[in-house]
């Protein structure tokens, strides 16, 4: 791990502060992912902002009837919350469809959002990688790519996003507040957060420069079915290979997204219309500009069947 | 039988052979040990060769400790090598194992994915404060009667954690293969083996640990 220095922030603004005027500094919160990316150098901050002290954990109501999640938020006590439990049940679900118990313990809301992949070639330091090394090639584009996205890549990347929660969070709406150093406040909706990879993987959401998210807020309840159905090589603490987040009403109608098939989660409001008539038509639409490769052309099949899983459970 | 004035502990014996391959082979992992002074807090980066220091304070088994830390140093090196408390295991050091679990403010961490200096003021308990030889832990007891290991170098991350899991499952944390997320789990086989699933043991203990979780789970409840 590369030398840092570390201090602790005092108030969101002061963090921004300091993350925008010190080039190579970087938020530390959980540290979960940050902390093994250090570890192989594949991160490498020269400062360290830890943001703990904040005091941005707690759960509130807001005035439209849903919930304001503050970013330090650990994943356990998000899951935890019986307001989510009852209300938002597809996030509960999908939070406690990741990583370990431990983990869980120590990652937060915003970072679970900020996670890096974890496309082996990204890991592997010997590989060119265009997200860990702007230029250097993408080593995954006709190597290993079982794990790999079908949807929503470019000829520079085609890694996958790996959180569930966020899976979760593009389902419902949900919208991320932030704190720029100049002490403005944005709301920007989940579905308008991660950037396409094109030709500059190594960005991967529209965060500005010291931008810190501050909470992530919840619309109000829209009822229904909640369900989130993961597939992975092991039973428990794996990452995806697929997942399908749903909501479905009594009527039929609802909303889909999916985890493990792009980079970011993958949702195509249009594609819901056709759900009433079931997963076919509805995973025609989703994925119909999908570019499978002979490794990971299981990935479609797999969330049809999961889909029509999914909405055989909501009908019982 | 009396003690021979030769006779070294495992530990001492792996720490000499250590630092003899360090200092034949790697003169540089040796300058490395000498402290340099503590960068300011200005964001300047650390000059090549140097290292941060940061002071931090924590209770550590009840104890109160205070610690000036190359900012590098995780949780789980201070606890094996400043504090000296070598019961938690580095096992993968990336949080894919579970052997380094401790307790943080009674919940369960890896301690190998967080820095030391983020605790200043916490509680942190680990294997050597749940229980000494004298007076065992019931989660030590029921893992020696249930032979909830082989080799051992997993257990104290499996204890921990499990301390943990009870402490989860107490508080109402629901998990993946809870059926009901607004029903109060229950501390069933199916339900520890998912809560345990990031504590792994190369010797496929797994059956008894879950058999010793239970039993203390059952005298709990």
């Amino acid at each position: 791990m590369k030398s840092f220095t570390y201090e602790r922030a005092r108030t969101p603004q002061d963090a921004a502060v300091v993350a925008e005027r010190t080039q190579g500094a970087k938020f530390i919160a959980g540290g979960t992912n940050l902390l093994d990316l250090m570890k192989l150098e594949i991160e490498t901050p020269v400062h360290l902002i830890d943001v703990n002290g904040l005091k941005l954990d707690k759960i509130e109501h807001t005035e439209a009837g849903g919930l304001r999640i503050g970013a330090l938020v650990r994943n356990t006590d998000l899951a935890a919350d019986k307001r989510v439990r009852r209300d938002y049940g597809l996030l509960a679900r999908a939070l406690l469809a990741g990583a370990s118990g431990q983990l869980r313990n120590k990652a937060t809301t915003a970072g679970n959002l900020l996670q890096r992949t974890r496309c082996p070639y990204f890991y592997d330091t010997n590989q060119p990688c265009n997200k860990r090394q702007p230029g250097s090639g993408c080593s995954a584009i006709g190597g290993f790519s079982r794990g790999q996205a079908i949807i929503g890549a470019s000829d520079a990347c085609i890694a996958t996003h790996p959180s569930d929660m966020a899976v979760a969070m593009r389902t419902l709406d949900a919208v991320v507040e932030t704190v720029r150093a100049t002490g403005e406040v944005r709301q920007i909706p989940i579905a308008e957060f991660y950037r396409a990879p094109g030709s500059t993987p190594h960005l991967e959401n529209v965060l500005g420069p010291g931008e810190l998210i501050t909470a992530v807020v919840l619309p109000k309840p829209v009822g229904g079915v909640h369900i989130y159905r993961k597939v992975r090589d092991r039973s428990s603490y794996a990452f995806a290979l697929i997942s399908v987040g749903a909501i479905v009403q009594k009527d039929g109608s609802g909303r889909v997204a999916l985890g493990g098939v792009a980079h970011k989660p993958w949702r195509v409001e249009e594609a819901e219309t056709t759900l009433p008539r079931g997963a076919r038509a509805t995973v025609d639409r989703l994925l119909a500009d999908a570019t499978p490769s002979n490794d990971n052309a299981f990935k479609r099949p797999l969330v049809e069947r999961t889909l029509a899983a999914v909405l055989t459970q909501a009908r019982s | 039988m009396p003690q021979s004035k030769f006779e070294a502990t495992r530990r001492d014996v792996l720490v000499v052979g250590a630092m003899t391959v360090a200092a034949t082979t790697s003169p540089s992992a040796v300058k490395a040990q000498v402290p340099a002074p503590a960068a300011s807090s200005s964001a300047s980066p650390v000059p090549s060769g140097n290292v941060a220091l940061s002071k931090v304070s924590m209770t550590i088994n009840g104890k109160p400790r205070d610690f000036e830390l190359d900012t590098r140093t995780t949780l789980l090196d201070a606890l094996r090598e400043h504090a000296l408390l070598t019961g938690t295991k580095k096992g993968c050091d990336h949080g894919q194992c579970g052997a380094c679990t401790v307790l943080l403010d009674g919940r369960r961490i890896n301690s190998c994915l967080t820095l030391a200096v983020m605790h200043e003021g916490d509680n942190v308990t680990t294997i050597e404060g749940l229980g000494s030889p004298g007076q065992l832990h019931d989660l030590q007891s029921a893992f020696v009667k249930h032979d909830g290991y082989q080799c051992g170098y997993c257990t104290p991350g499996q204890i921990c954690s499990a301390a943990g899991v009870l402490g989860e499952i107490q508080a109402g944390v629901p998990s993946h293969v809870s059926m009901d997320l607004m029903a109060a789990p229950q501390a069933s086989p199916e339900e520890l083996r998912e809560r345990m699933s990031g504590n792994i043991c190369r010797c496929g203990a797994y059956c008894n640990i879950i058999d010793a979780i239970t039993e203390v789970a059952g005298r709990k409840a």
